[in-house]
């Protein structure tokens, strides 16, 4: 713990208007009392990639799921995260309508067992979308914003399961962007990949950053390389250094944060 | 390292290096502006949170109420016996003496007692063994396909309907006794046979999940010491799955001390205190299913025989309890 | 050498007590089907019972049976689902769930006697239903209740966790999650569960002989006037099911033919059972395969 303490730390910080979201203080913790994640103050650029890196254990991904209050059954989530200047932290805050805006992307795909067309339709339906060419229009240029439209547009009715475990995925982002939400959180979305795939998917995502401001965990230092244009490192539950990307991989200000990308790159 | 840090910084450069964005085709797809009101206001799902819990809560509210209500009202009427009636409870715990139309000092159950937990512990103590045997047997010597072939005839057992064994004890059981034996047939040994075959294929297939949930490396690594496969077994195995094993023989218990019919069957409904193993007897649940119809409602004889029904519960209850304490021993 | 002994002896041990029990399983099921199902005819299923001849068949316990198998689903499936979504969705680890848990082991370890003996006391008598097809139905849905709410909390829990937080993260209720996804996913296993329920239902009799009666009134199955008397499809008869007309031809019945009777009852009663238990696992693989393979509609 002293080590950490005498750790030169590095927070990048945006200006207000530039930011989508951002965090104060943000801790958390399981059942009462095993704290995972330290007073975590971060801000994501509007229309930018942030890549959260870190060893397993370091809190990146608790910290992802809190943003869209994916873990208020299992954990107890302290601090403000603010959206749009709302406080989305607290009681009464509609979950719901927040993780329309803040949608969420899964390590393994997890299409639900309908067709491709009823993974995107289901949740406008339930929404209250009833237009069918309304629904119609919204899958062809949600499957095209995923990237996934000329592989599947003739199988729309196929099962989903059917899928390849990167069609999968690009359909689950595909699923979330039909929400039109603003902020894409990405869990360890290419773990579960083969490198083609992966690649097929970085493309997508690449694609999606004019137009979305993505948070993504990854466990793949090239990946963040690739594709983020900030990077946080985070350590034990405390984010070390946030800074532009190459900064990062190229100019830690800390030992610790050098040691992790030399042994993570290999 | 320096040299190390310059290549790091070939790799990174070359991965930003493909930053460039490609070709976005022109898609419409894009976020719409937050509606920052409808993240404070309550929506559809949220009524529809409120209504999924309640409506399924409130199935909770039912069984619980029936749980209740099942224990108030036997217990009401079982211990009418001895608050409106005045029969003495050790009296009726400790008297053999069964004749409720005669008054209250004909009111000892001790005969029926003795024998529900004669012919429960007996079919029990009979099983376990062979129960035991089978399990082992399917999880430990047999292929697969075979294992696969008992398990679900073992299951099938479980599923044939109690009256049918009753049936098959009439006929098979109670006349090969009166050859052997001489007498009825009816009795103790008859009971005890037709529930030694009911909880047999019970405890069987309690005891394999017992078994199968010894994990794998264990067995490998007792294997891989030098031990036999009865070593292993025995000093490993059924060490691990002990308390499991007894779990599963008191569930086979409460079956037994439970079934109705099919010992009502085969036993004679006398109530005598066992002197012999093939005598006419009666158990509580036997004599309860063949005179609850003969009494009248409020009346002596039959608040006793909901005495017997009350017992009945407290020995579930107590079989309950003894499950969870058992499974308690066995985390620790 | 005693360790080798040892394990042979043991080895011998096991498999005589494995030959002794398929022997006596063996016997069982052969001697059910083998004395029953020479009597088995469509006449013994298509007459009615007799009460003092041989010839009697066994028309009306087996409608019987069958209408108050699907009453006690109909009335225990929206609980028993409700129930154990609460308990695999909502319920939090603490002392209530804890609280509900217990009940619902002690419900279902209650000997069915007894739960008959409480529905003759509740309904029977307090209500005045009599002995009744309903008063049947909802002892049986008692006995029913706990085993099935198990059964699908188990089918329910059996679906990833991954597939609840698809939803949840889509801005969906859990209420609409549970209903849109997980509900169909688990499916198969429902069913399994309601199947295999509904053959132990099917042979019950102890909950029975004081609910639903042990005898039958004439009944008319051409008359589809529920509330008529006669009418086969009325739930305020009186009604004997096929596992409790075995009990009472042998316990109290003067039939001659009793031992036939009960043989060729006993073996339609196993035939169900055997039907339902592998019916059950037919359905929930063909359903299973439905729902995951490539070719949906």
């Amino acid at each position: 713990m002293d080590d950490l303490k005498k750790e030169p730390t590095y927070i990048k910080t945006f200006s207000s208007d530039e930011l989508a979201l951002s965090t104060k203080n943000l801790s958390v913790l399981y059942g009462g009392t095993i704290q995972k994640l330290f007073n975590v103050s971060l801000g994501f650029k509007k229309n930018a990639i942030t890549a959260l890196i870190g060893a397993s254990g370091s809190g990146k991904s608790t910290f992802l799921r809190s943003l869209n209050r994916m873990n208020d059954k299992v954990a107890t989530v302290k601090g403000n995260i603010i959206f749009h200047g709302l406080d989305v932290n607290k009681p009464n805050i509609n979950v719901y309508e927040l993780r329309k805006n803040i949608g969420m992307v899964f390590q393994k795909p997890n299409p639900f067992p309908k067709s491709i067309r009823e993974n995107i339709t289901y949740t406008l339906k339930a929404d209250g979308q009833k237009d069918k060419q309304k629904l119609d229009q919204i899958v062809e240029e949600s499957l095209r914003a995923a990237a996934l439209w000329d592989e599947v547009k003739d199988k729309l009715d196929k099962s989903a399961l059917a899928l390849s475990g990167g069609q999968q995925q690009r359909l689950c982002i595909a699923r979330a962007i039909a929400l039109k939400p603003e902020i894409l959180l990405l869990d360890e979305p290419a773990s579960a990949l083969d490198p083609v795939s992966t690649a097929k998917l970085e493309d997508t995502l690449k694609q999606l950053r004019s137009r979305y401001t993505m948070v993504m965990v990854t466990h793949n230092m090239q990946q963040a390389s690739r594709i983020s244009e900030y990077t946080a490192f985070f350590h034990l539950g405390h984010v070390l250094e946030y800074d532009v990307t190459s900064n990062v991989f190229t100019n830690p200000k800390g030992r610790i944060t050098e040691k992790y990308i030399q042994g993570s790159f290999g | 390292m320096s040299e190390k840090n310059d290549d790091l910084k070939k790799v990174v450069n070359q991965a930003l290096a493909e930053q460039k964005v490609p070709h976005v085709k022109l898609d419409k797809m894009k976020p719409s502006t937050v509606d920052i009101d409808k993240l404070t206001k309550p929506s559809k799902e949220t009524h529809q949170e409120y209504w999924g819990k309640g409506l399924t809560f409130l199935a909770i509210i039912l069984i619980i109420l029936l749980v209740v209500s099942i224990i108030g009202f036997v217990g009401e009427h079982g211990l009418a016996t001895f608050f409106s009636d005045h029969v003495n409870i050790i009296h009726f715990l400790t008297s053999t003496n069964w004749d409720p139309t005669q008054g209250e000092n004909h009111v000892g159950a001790l005969a029926m007692i003795v024998t529900s937990f004669l012919v429960t512990l007996i079919s029990a103590l009979i099983a376990a063994p062979f129960a035991i045997a089978v399990a082992l047997f399917m999880t430990e010597y047999s292929s697969k396909r075979s294992a696969k072939f008992l398990q679900s005839v073992t299951e099938l057992l479980v599923g044939i309907p109690s009256v049918v064994y009753g049936f098959l004890g009439l006929t098979i059981i109670v006349p090969t006794i009166r050859n052997v034996f001489g007498g009825t047939g009816f009795g103790i040994l008859a009971a005890t046979l037709v529930l030694f075959v009911m909880v047999l294929p019970t405890i069987t297939s309690l005891t394999v999940d017992a078994l199968k949930a010894v994990p794998t490396e264990l067995r490998n690594s007792s294997a891989a010491l030098g031990a036999t496969r009865w070593q292993t077994i025995y000093h490993v195995i059924l060490r691990a799955s002990t308390s499991r094993i007894l779990t599963a023989i008191i569930f086979g218990m409460a079956r037994a001390f439970g079934e109705a019919l099919a010992v009502q069957m085969v036993i004679g409904n006398a109530v005598l205190m066992p002197y012999n193993l093939v005598s006419p007897s009666a158990t509580l649940t036997s004599q309860l299913t063949s005179q609850m119809g003969n009494t009248v409602m409020g009346t002596l004889p039959n608040n006793a025989l909901w005495s017997l029904a009350l017992l009945l519960l407290l020995m579930s209850l107590l079989f309950n309890f003894l499950v969870h304490l058992i499974g308690k021993k066995g985390k620790k | 050498m005693h360790a080798k002994r040892n394990d042979k002896i043991a080895t011998v041990f096991i498999y005589i007590f494995v030959a002794i029990v398929i022997c006596i399983l063996a016997g069982i099921l052969g001697e059910i089907l083998i004395t029953g199902l020479p009597h088995l005819s469509w006449h013994f299923l298509s007459s009615s019972a007799s009460s003092f001849q041989a010839g009697g068949g066994v028309r009306d316990q087996l409608f019987n049976s069958v209408y108050l198998l699907i009453l006690t689903i109909a009335i225990s499936l929206p609980i028993a689902l409700g129930a154990a979504i609460y308990l695999s969705e909502y319920a939090k680890d603490n002392w209530i769930t804890n609280t509900i848990r217990t009940s619902i082991e002690i419900l279902s370890s209650l000997p069915s006697i007894v739960v008959g003996l409480f529905g003759y006391l509740l309904f029977v008598i307090q209500f005045n239903l009599g002995f009744s097809i309903i008063s049947g139905a909802l002892a049986l849905t008692f006995f029913n209740l706990p085993i099935l709410t198990s059964n699908i909390e188990q089918a329910l829990e059996g679906v990833p966790q991954s597939q609840r937080e698809a939803g949840q993260a889509l801005g969906l209720s859990n209420w609409k999650t549970i209903r849109g996804i997980v509900l169909p996913a688990a499916l198969p296993g429902i069913l399994t569960g309601i199947v295999l329920s509904a053959g132990r239902v099917f042979g019950e009799a102890a909950a029975l002989i004081y609910t639903a009666g042990q005898s039958g009134s004439t009944i008319d199955y051409s008359n589809w006037n529920a509330f008529s008397p006669t009418s086969f499809l009325n739930v305020m008869r009186p009604a004997e099911t096929l596992a409790v007309h075995i009990w009472k031809v042998n316990t109290e019945g003067i039939i001659p033919d009793a031992t036939i009777v009960s043989a060729a009852t006993s073996a339609l009663l196993v035939i169900v059972v055997i039907i339902f238990n592998f019916g059950a696992r037919a359905l929930g693989n063909m359903l299973y395969r439905k729902l995951t393979a490539s070719n949906t509609k």
